[in-house]
């Protein structure tokens, strides 16, 4: 599920961000010369400045808005029974009393996209925010702490790199009966290695640095070094892994569904309506399955998109070409 | 390099181990435990007691653990599935060659399709055609392989009736190959998504290499923009696939496990589904014990290749 790689080959002899926005300010260069983190005011600005440059990055970030106005505004404006199962009306095909027809158990199909919007939309987002979080913190402490504790810490990670991401998701989701926090957790637990790598390989080449070195001699504290130096410096890095990281956690909770190890369909999902459709589509219920479809691949690849984007307004070398 | 391959199978084995020891801890914090997953959830204290004296569930974790690995090491002894009523290292013999076949063809067939479309997209910059592989490679990337598998059958197998719409399932491999028509669609529902990544990795790797230093040299002592392409740049470009590959391989398995469940394909990943669904905890840690092996191997050899293919590498 995980695209380790394509960010891996980027983040090790990348020039960075603060490369990236010598380019457009002087200024901000003169602050990140200085070694503190910069002003957040500035720092969000450049970030967007460099970001609304690409046409991509925009469609991205436009798309999604819109899933997450369809899936939280819509039930508001299109309001559907979504509680209680109502076989009379089942499987019936899209009309106007319900525009995207209906399920096989009579919820109307356009409704329940929007519900299952909300908890995939959230599962991946809290997913890979857990993840971008636990992962920049590991590997941040691993390249500062070094020695023996840095080797213990990337063996680790090592290790589970190399079990295969949906074996060990269909483990622990056999272990656990699924529920949402649970999936939030199982899927940031397979994803974190991604940032924790990228973030340790960030963290060995800023560690040297003289400002670094500075708070070390001044008598700061390792854990300021890591949270007001190192993070800050690396945070280029770790947002563009975050955006390909939720549309993994996507990606792998609609797997997971299919093997009918997703959540119960008291919690509708993307996936889990995906999986369904699949299943009643050689009745020629077509109406079931491409809208949750389309739903899954427009949001995977509006995070592919915005990652994409950042990545390549991010590098200098690519910038050139 | 001697070293460095010692060094390197020393690591591995630490890899395994360390896996090994995850998932056996990971199975053992499953709710009831081992027999209650067994027995199901009307055994009775007695019979559970029973279950765990016979099968080393009564003694000490650490023990536990050192029997497992010891029997592992020893008798190739991976548990016995009281599911299926058969040794779990039987039912992986199976079933592994299966998904190797599947596997094997179809990441074959990705890199042989992803190789020329990522040299034709550089080639093509920023026209059309480099436009429309890479709307199409991010569509094929953010598709569950289940739907595009569903859509294939849907498609081909059902409305033209061009192939079959189940896997193959003779019990062998050569019964497997001798039946391609069945054969077709979990291999190119596999291939699709891998050529999809390997594509983009392909584009980007080449871009990288057209502005390398070499490559002006080259067109500058008037080398043909033929001869640079494939002569330069892409031999220099496949170099960093050969680690993608062996990076992208825990996703190929963990691909290869969707698409034979789409297809009822007979191989590991149809095995894995099933162990999970029926809480079969010593199948499930075979399984996954096996996958890890395989993507370990792959890394390895991965590593290895790149020395070999790159003359600069030289491993210390």
């Amino acid at each position: 599920m995980s695209r380790p790689v394509m960010e891996g080959t980027a983040a090790p002899d990348k020039p960075g961000f603060e490369a990236g926005e010598e380019s457009l300010d002087a200024d901000a260069a003169a602050h990140a010369d200085a070694g503190e983190a910069r002003p957040v005011g500035s720092m969000l600005r450049l970030t967007a400045a460099t970001f609304f440059e690409n046409k991509l990055a925009i469609a991205g970030l436009v798309i999604f808005i819109l899933l997450v106005l369809f899936s939280f505004v819509g039930p508001h404006l299109y309001v559907t029974n979504q509680i209680t199962v109502n076989p009379v009306n089942s499987n019936y095909p899209p009309s106007s009393a319900h525009l995207l027809g209906t399920d096989g158990e009579g919820f109307d199909v356009l409704g329940r996209l929007m519900v299952a919007g909300q908890s995939s939309i959230e599962i991946g987002l809290a997913a890979g925010l857990c993840a971008a979080i636990f992962g920049t913190i590991y590997g941040a402490v691993s390249a500062v702490a070094g020695g023996a504790v840095d080797a213990v810490m990337m063996r680790l990670v090592d290790a589970l790199y190399s079990l295969p991401t949906l074996f060990l998701l269909i483990l622990l989701s056999a272990i656990f009966s699924p529920n949402l926090p649970l999936m939030i957790a199982v899927l940031g637990f397979i994803s974190w290695l991604g940032p924790a790598r990228l973030v340790r390989g960030e963290a060995l080449s800023l560690r040297t640095r003289e400002y670094v070195q500075a708070v070390r001699v001044a008598g700061g504290s390792q854990r300021r070094i890591v949270l007001r130096h190192i993070v800050p410096n690396a945070i280029g890095t770790i947002v563009v892994n975050t955006s390909f990281l939720i549309a993994d956690a996507i990606l792998a909770l609609a797997a997971l569904s299919y093997l009918g190890l997703g959540l119960p369909n008291t919690t509708p999902t993307w996936g889990g309506m995906l999986s369904n459709g699949t299943t009643v589509i050689f009745d020629g219920y077509w109406w079931q399955l491409y809208p949750a479809g389309i739903a899954i691949v427009l949001t995977v690849v509006a995070f592919n998109f915005i990652g994409d984007a950042l990545r390549d307004s991010l590098d200098v070398r690519l910038q050139r070409r | 390099m001697t070293g460095y391959i010692i060094r390197r199978i020393g690591q591995s084995i630490i890899v395994l181990l360390g896996v090994t020891l995850l998932t056996f801890l990971l199975s053992h914090i499953i709710p009831g435990g081992a027999a209650r997953a067994a027995l199901g959830p009307r055994a009775t204290p007695l019979q559970i007691q029973q279950f765990n004296q016979i099968n080393g569930y009564n003694l000490a974790l650490w023990d536990q653990f050192y029997q497992y690995v010891r029997g592992l090491l020893l008798h190739l002894n991976l548990g016995y599935s009281y599911k299926n009523n058969q040794s779990v290292l039987s039912l992986i013999q199976e079933r592994l060659p299966k998904t190797l076949v599947l596997v094997g063809i179809s990441t074959v067939l990705a890199v042989v399709i992803a190789i020329p479309l990522g040299v034709l997209q550089v080639v093509r910059r920023n026209r059309p055609i480099d436009y429309t592989l890479t709307g199409l490679a991010f569509i094929f990337y953010a598709m569950p392989p289940f739907l595009l598998g569903t859509l294939l059958i849907m498609y081909f197998a059902v409305d033209l009736k061009w192939f079959s719409v189940s896997a193959p399932q003779a019990s062998s491999v050569g019964g497997i190959l001798a039946d391609p028509r069945a054969l077709v669609l979990p291999v190119v529902t596999l291939a699709a998504i891998t050529v999809a990544q390997f594509s983009r990795y392909m584009r980007s790797s080449m871009m990288e290499a057209m502005t390398e230093d070499y490559v002006r040299t080259a067109r500058a002592k008037g080398a043909g923009r033929w001869r640079v392409l494939f002569l330069h740049a892409l031999r220099n470009a496949l170099i960093p696939i050969i680690t993608l590959l062996g990076l992208s391989l825990p996703n190929i398995v963990g691909g290869a496990l969707i698409t034979e469940t789409v297809f009822n394909y007979p191989g590991m990943g149809l095995l894995t589904t099933q162990a999970a669904l029926n809480t079969d905890v010593p199948l499930l840690l075979g399984t996954t014990f096996v996958a890890t092996l395989a993507v370990v191997a792959g890394s390895f050899i991965a590593d290895l290749l790149y020395a070999v293919v790159d003359p600069r590498v030289r491993y210390a």
